[in-house]
């Protein structure tokens, strides 16, 4: 069973719809024992990190996604879900996040290096450019067309929770994790047939998990 | 690098697609679900549903739709017309639409654009201005009502505004270039690009398969919409991309 953390904030249905079409079991919820007895959890997201944080901490549900974590149990963020995941955000003033992932959200600058301007936010289809082809996430997968919405941009501390990258002044991090957290900045249930695959490689590998616990985190 | 985006729009009245839709091998050319399944499998990169129903049952029909269309499609989409509140953009957005899109409302009440975009993220807030040169005034005029009135407004700077209460995208239709199918208006798409930060549709006068490329190439809008070239299959969406993707044009 796949749970879906209802908080409030963003387009719920459309992640619940493309599991559907999937064939997978999920529960929408915000009772943390619900979420608790599935096997792998979806953040999804979509508006400002700081509400979302606030909404987040009110609900205590930061401290169950970090036990969650802590645990050794499958997690997805998607958009600002995966935002989330990191320790920091400038989105309307300075946020902490949750702290998952090393690294911190900023906001596209709008203009090149070279001082030429550019759209944001990072609205339509990109190609996605695989770092690591052999996470579970992406395995099998060909590079292709994903669509991403956002105007903020996570800066990781290290390459190794880059998972793959679209260019967009620079190389953005589109999916990003670590043993079993992964975050994707795209919206993979709105990305046609890749993106079902994406989420397709999620279900399988939550499936495969069962039982097992890793404690790395 | 970002792709060029093709956007067929679908009318949608009392809950059925208007505008004769002649696609062979559709079990009913009327239903929303299926026309935008068949997009979706031509690739067509996002959709958008005007509703154009005059009743208030026509208008509660539509989240069905959107709740249905949700539920089948796998890219993004839009739902414009009879947006006045914030609760008709939570009703639309929570039955699982992507985007809404204002335009009369927009213009009566700018500040509904910034409660929308607070509410729900400004990249679901699309701001549609339909444009009409005044060859008096040498420039745009914003009109509203569907095109029957003319708002006191100048076109670009009507632009801004919305950006700046925080429209994630503008969806531009010229009026003088829409149904004509002499292509799409270029210079109207390039002054709005020229001063908006956000990403322009451009929408009005699509005839053949190089008006995308002009709009893309010359006008450097990152969207185009169009309703019947497509609608009739007097081009498909593929097709579309095939002579984009000749001619340089980055296509999904």
């Amino acid at each position: 069973m796949i749970g879906i953390v209802d908080y409030g904030m963003g387009n719920l249905h459309s992640v619940s719809k493309a599991l559907e079409r999937l064939d997978t079991p999920y529960v929408l919820s915000e009772d943390l024992d619900t979420l608790s007895a599935c096997e792998g959890l979806i953040l999804p997201g979509v508006g400002s990190f700081k509400d979302a944080m606030a909404i987040l901490r009110k609900k205590k549900m930061d401290v169950m996604i970090q036990q969650w974590v802590k645990e050794g149990h499958p997690l997805l963020g998607i958009c600002l879900g995966m935002q989330l995941l990191f320790a920091e955000s400038e989105e309307n003033g300075y946020t902490e996040g949750l702290d998952i992932l090393p690294g911190r959200v900023r906001r596209f600058a709008g203009k090149t290096r070279a001082g030429v301007r550019y759209k944001v936010p990072h609205m339509g289809w990109n190609i996605l450019r695989y770092q690591q082809p052999n996470q579970p996430l992406v395995k099998g997968a060909e590079e292709g067309h994903v669509y991403f919405v956002h105007s903020y941009v996570v800066h990781a501390d290290t390459p190794d929770v880059v998972i793959a990258t679209a260019n967009y002044d620079g190389e953005v991090p589109a999916i990003v994790g670590r043993h079993h957290v992964f975050g994707t900045q795209f919206h993979p249930e709105k990305s046609s047939i890749l993106g079902m695959q994406l989420l397709n490689n999620y279900v399988q590998y939550v499936q495969e998990r069962q039982g097992e616990r890793s404690d790395s985190f | 690098m970002l792709t060029k985006r093709l956007v067929p729009c679908l009318d949608v009245k009392e809950g059925r697609v208007v505008k004769g839709v002649q696609f062979v091998g559709l079990r009913d050319a009327g239903d929303p679900v299926d026309l935008a399944a068949y997009y979706d499998r031509e690739g067509a990169d996002e959709l958008v549903f005007l509703d154009i129903s005059a009743s208030h049952e026509g208008r509660k029909t539509m989240v069905d739709v959107v709740r249905e269309v949700a539920g089948k499609l796998a890219i993004p989409f839009t739902v414009g017309g009879g947006i006045n509140s914030v609760d008709d953009m939570r009703q639309i957005l929570r039955a699982g639409a992507d985007k809404v899109s204002l335009n009369t409302a927009a213009v009566k009440n700018p500040t509904l654009i910034s409660e929308g975009a607070d509410f729900f993220g400004a990249q679901c807030i699309v701001v549609a201005i339909d444009a009409k040169w005044d060859d008096r005034l040498q420039s745009w005029r914003v009109y509203t009502h569907g095109g029957r009135q003319e708002a006191d407004l100048e076109v670009t700077a009507w632009a801004q505004e919305a950006v700046r209460r925080g429209a994630g995208e503008i969806l531009l239709t010229s009026m003088d270039q829409d149904g004509a199918k002499t292509g799409f208006d270029l210079a109207l798409t390039r002054a709005v690009n020229a001063v908006v930060s956000v990403p322009v549709i451009a929408s009005g006068g699509a005839g053949d398969r190089q008006d995308f490329t002009d709009v893309f190439v010359q006008a450097g809008a990152d969207a185009a919409l169009a309703a019947s070239i497509f609608h009739y299959k007097e081009t498909a969406v593929s097709e579309v991309k095939d002579a984009l993707r000749k001619q340089g044009v980055n296509v999904r």
